[in-house]
């Protein structure tokens, strides 16, 4: 018997993914493609300079580490495993994993409280800037929920959901990895997609052109607009 | 000898009488846009003040430009290293509060309001909010306020004056000021540039002028925060910054940037010089005391025959050798040591010069009579209503030789004039004063002209911009023939 809550388990783990990523890509592109202008972090420090520090800081600093934890856990599940061996590395990994978390909580609460307070940063506040606060406050939430409640996570992410997730990148979906998990797990992956299906349309696209060449190029640029070696 | 061409700028503060002309211009065809109206890309400032925004020469508070340390010189801000921390939120980043919150007024009030027992006004209404605001600052809040208490004892220049010299500037009767007007430098070593993590900043080859590319600008703000002179702003609607062009389109087809062309005092220069980019790094690195030598010595003389083999070498077009020759700047600057960079401490080798401004004559009161002449022909000078050490602050990196240099020429050359047109002061003297401030007749005669009389193709030494042949480079002319003036252009979209 096929029952309604499988499709909808197909359609949420399954299918959910797949939709995000192309729309991911193909937005992305199209958007640096026809608007590379709008590409932009959009500061509004200029605006508003004192709660600024408070928002920012705490948010980014949380979100690079706790994403950096996802990768490497999707990376190397083996080696988090082994690292987990230790009870006191897994004490110590968990804590800093919540932490981060809490931190990056923080902050976005933040930063949400002083886009809604500030009335100068309200005018540049867009519909998208809600709906990412939305989808990024359901993330952040469950996921900090998630690390309370459902301990050890460090663990059994490595050994369930790293590999329903690379079941997803080699296109044969298993989703029988995520079934079992609680309600709050499954709340977090689905918002996940929606927050990568929803990436393109919002001021997120700032992570895509992080600036690395500046760690290695000469300090002053110059352009010739006679083509380059054409000196003066 | 690695020879590039620069256009560069020279105005003459004697000649300033603060009208705002060129400010306005500037403001009319450049930043009326929303998310620009604070921006000022030319702005008139009144020394001593605070200026816009404010106290910006206060580089402890924004750390602008480059300091140098262990032998070699570093942004102040952010640089390499520090980005990674300071990305999120750059700590020395002005806000608006340091400028101003723009604003319009309710005009229609005027004829809509009901009938009342009261005129109706115009409320000030914010252009950032739209909201009735309490105005309570502008960029120009300072205007003419020398010997205030709150903005003109407040000038960064100040330091290092005595207790009695920050009195006199106050003092009733005495007080004095002069006006500042300030655009991009378009420096040799722009700090702004070197600060950008996304290198969307850049310094165009053929002419040097600093353009930030809009496409690559990513609102990490690091060129606010680095340009010392405070002349890279932030669009905070389109999430971009912007800053002084110099007009290059205009510059481009020979005409003088908008507020070059409309000084009323014409006050402005603007010409070609030749430098040696390979002694840049070098020059930054002399000690403060050297650095204004320094700076001189990186412009090339362009009759040189090796500068100009050398120009040839680097593909300099022979037209631009001859612009530089016919360089208004190259004189003040090189030829006749009368105009000076501003604030060279910051090292990022500005190229928009001052002629430092004369004081009013400081006199004495003797029983009845009021003199101002001494045995010391150039005593008012020594002794100046500026204080020299407020001068040299602004124009010497500190020191006053430079200054009290260009100032004795200046009043040497007034004496001459004098002495010929006027009567009451002998030929000896003048020539005297001449012999004294290094000058001879047929360049006090030059300096007047030039000074005084100068036409606009004097003033404007515009160098061809050549661009047909950028175009040529990477467009077939036939093909471009049959494209060109028909298409569509973006406006500059707001991200979501
Ligand atoms: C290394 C990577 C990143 C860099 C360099 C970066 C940088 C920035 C900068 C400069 C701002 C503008 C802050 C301001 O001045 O107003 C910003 C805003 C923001 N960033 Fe990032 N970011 C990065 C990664 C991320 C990630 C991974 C996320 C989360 C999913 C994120 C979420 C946000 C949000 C939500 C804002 C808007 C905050 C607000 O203005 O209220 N960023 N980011
Ligand atoms: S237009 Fe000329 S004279 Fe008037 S304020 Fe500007 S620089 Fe001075």
């Amino acid at each position: 018997m096929v029952s309604a809550q499988h499709y909808f388990d197909q359609l949420m783990f399954g299918v959910a993914p797949y939709l995000a990523l192309i729309t991911f890509f193909l937005g992305t592109i199209q958007r640096y493609r026809a608007q590379a202008f709008s590409y932009s972090s959009l500061s509004s420090q200029f605006l508003e300079n004192k709660r600024h520090f408070w928002g920012m800081v705490p948010l980014h600093y949380g979100i690079l580490v706790v994403l950096g934890g996802h990768v490497v856990a999707f990376m190397f599940p083996r080696e988090v495993l082994a690292w987990n061996g230790h009870p006191i590395r897994l004490y110590i990994l968990e804590i800093s994993a919540l932490v981060f978390g809490l931190l990056t909580l923080l902050g976005l609460v933040m930063a949400l409280v002083r886009r809604l307070v500030y009335r100068k940063i309200r005018t540049v506040t867009s519909l998208a800037d809600i709906v990412l606060y939305a989808l990024l406050l359901v993330q952040v939430g469950s996921g900090v929920y998630v690390a309370v409640m459902c301990s050890w996570g460090s663990s059994w992410f490595a050994a369930s959901a790293t590999p329903y997730l690379w079941s997803i990148v080699t296109l044969d979906p298993d989703i029988s990895y995520v079934l079992a998990m609680p309600f709050a797990v499954k709340l977090h992956i689905v918002n996940a997609f929606l927050v990568i299906g929803f990436f393109p349309f919002t001021r997120l696209v700032h992570v895509l052109v992080i600036p690395n060449p500046y760690l290695w190029r000469k300090p002053q640029v110059v352009r010739w607009n006679r083509g380059p070696g054409s000196g003066a | 000898m690695n020879v590039r061409s620069q256009v560069s700028m020279v105005f003459h503060l004697d000649k300033c009488i603060g009208c705002h002309t060129c400010s306005i211009a500037c403001k009319n065809i450049w930043t009326d846009r929303k998310g620009t109206d604070y921006m000022w890309w030319n702005n008139v400032e009144t020394k001593p003040g605070t200026g816009f925004p404010t106290q910006w020469e206060d580089q402890d508070k924004y750390k602008g430009g480059w300091e140098k340390k262990n032998g070699s010189i570093n942004l102040k801000s952010t640089d390499k290293k520090r980005i990674a921390l300071n990305i999120f939120h750059n700590p020395h980043m002005p806000s608006m509060d340091d400028y101003y919150e723009p604003w319009t007024y309710d005009y229609q009030n005027l004829f809509t309001a009901k009938e009342g027992p009261d005129q109706p006004t115009a409320v000030p209404i914010s252009k950032v909010t739209g909201e009735q605001i309490n105005v309570e600052s502008g960029p120009n809040w300072d205007d003419d306020l020398g010997g205030s208490p709150i903005y003109a004892a407040n000038d960064p220049n100040l330091d290092g004056l005595s207790e009695d010299q920050k009195a006199q500037l106050q003092a009733i009767e005495r007080l004095v000021f002069f006006y500042f007007p300030r655009i991009c430098n378009h420096c040799l070593n722009p700090a702004c540039v070197a600060s950008c993590p996304s290198g969307a900043l850049y310094k165009r080859g053929e002419d040097g002028i600093v353009l930030i590319d809009q496409k690559k600008c990513r609102a990490w703000r690091s060129c606010v925060s680095a340009c010392p002179y405070k002349k890279t702003y932030f669009n905070w609607f389109t999430g971009k910054s912007e800053k002084c062009i110099l007009c290059f389109p205009r510059v481009e087809t020979g005409q003088a940037p908008a507020c070059f062309h409309s000084c009323v005092g014409r006050i402005r220069y603007l010409g070609v010089l030749l430098y040696d980019a390979d002694r840049i790094e070098e020059v930054c690195n002399l000690p403060d005391e050297e650095l204004i030598e320094g700076h001189r010595s990186l412009i090339l003389d362009p009759n040189d025959p090796e500068v100009i083999k050398a120009a040839k070498r680097n593909g300099i077009p022979d037209a631009v050798v001859d612009s530089a020759q016919q360089s208004p700047i190259y004189k003040f600057v090189i030829d006749w040591r009368i105009a000076l960079p501003p604030h060279i401490e910051y090292r990022t080798m500005p190229m928009l010069y001052y002629v430092p401004p004369m004081s009013p004559v400081m006199s004495v009161r003797n029983e009845d009579t009021i003199e101002h002449v001494s045995d010391n022909l150039f005593h008012d000078i020594d002794e100046a209503r500026i204080p020299m050490k407020f001068l040299a602050n602004l124009f010497g990196g500190g020191h006053e030789a430079k200054v009290v240099y260009a100032l004795r020429k200046q009043k040497a050359i007034r004496w001459y004039r004098r002495a010929l047109t006027v009567g009451d002061v002998t030929m000896e003297t003048a020539k005297q004063m001449l012999n004294e401030a290094d000058c001879t007749v047929d360049e006090a005669e030059a300096i007047y002209r030039l000074t005084s009389l100068c036409t606009f193709e004097e003033r404007f030494v515009i160098p061809p911009s050549h661009r047909e042949e950028a175009i040529e480079m990477s467009q077939d002319p036939h093909e471009r023939r049959q494209s060109t003036g028909f298409g569509f252009l973006a406006g500059p979209r707001r991200g979501l």
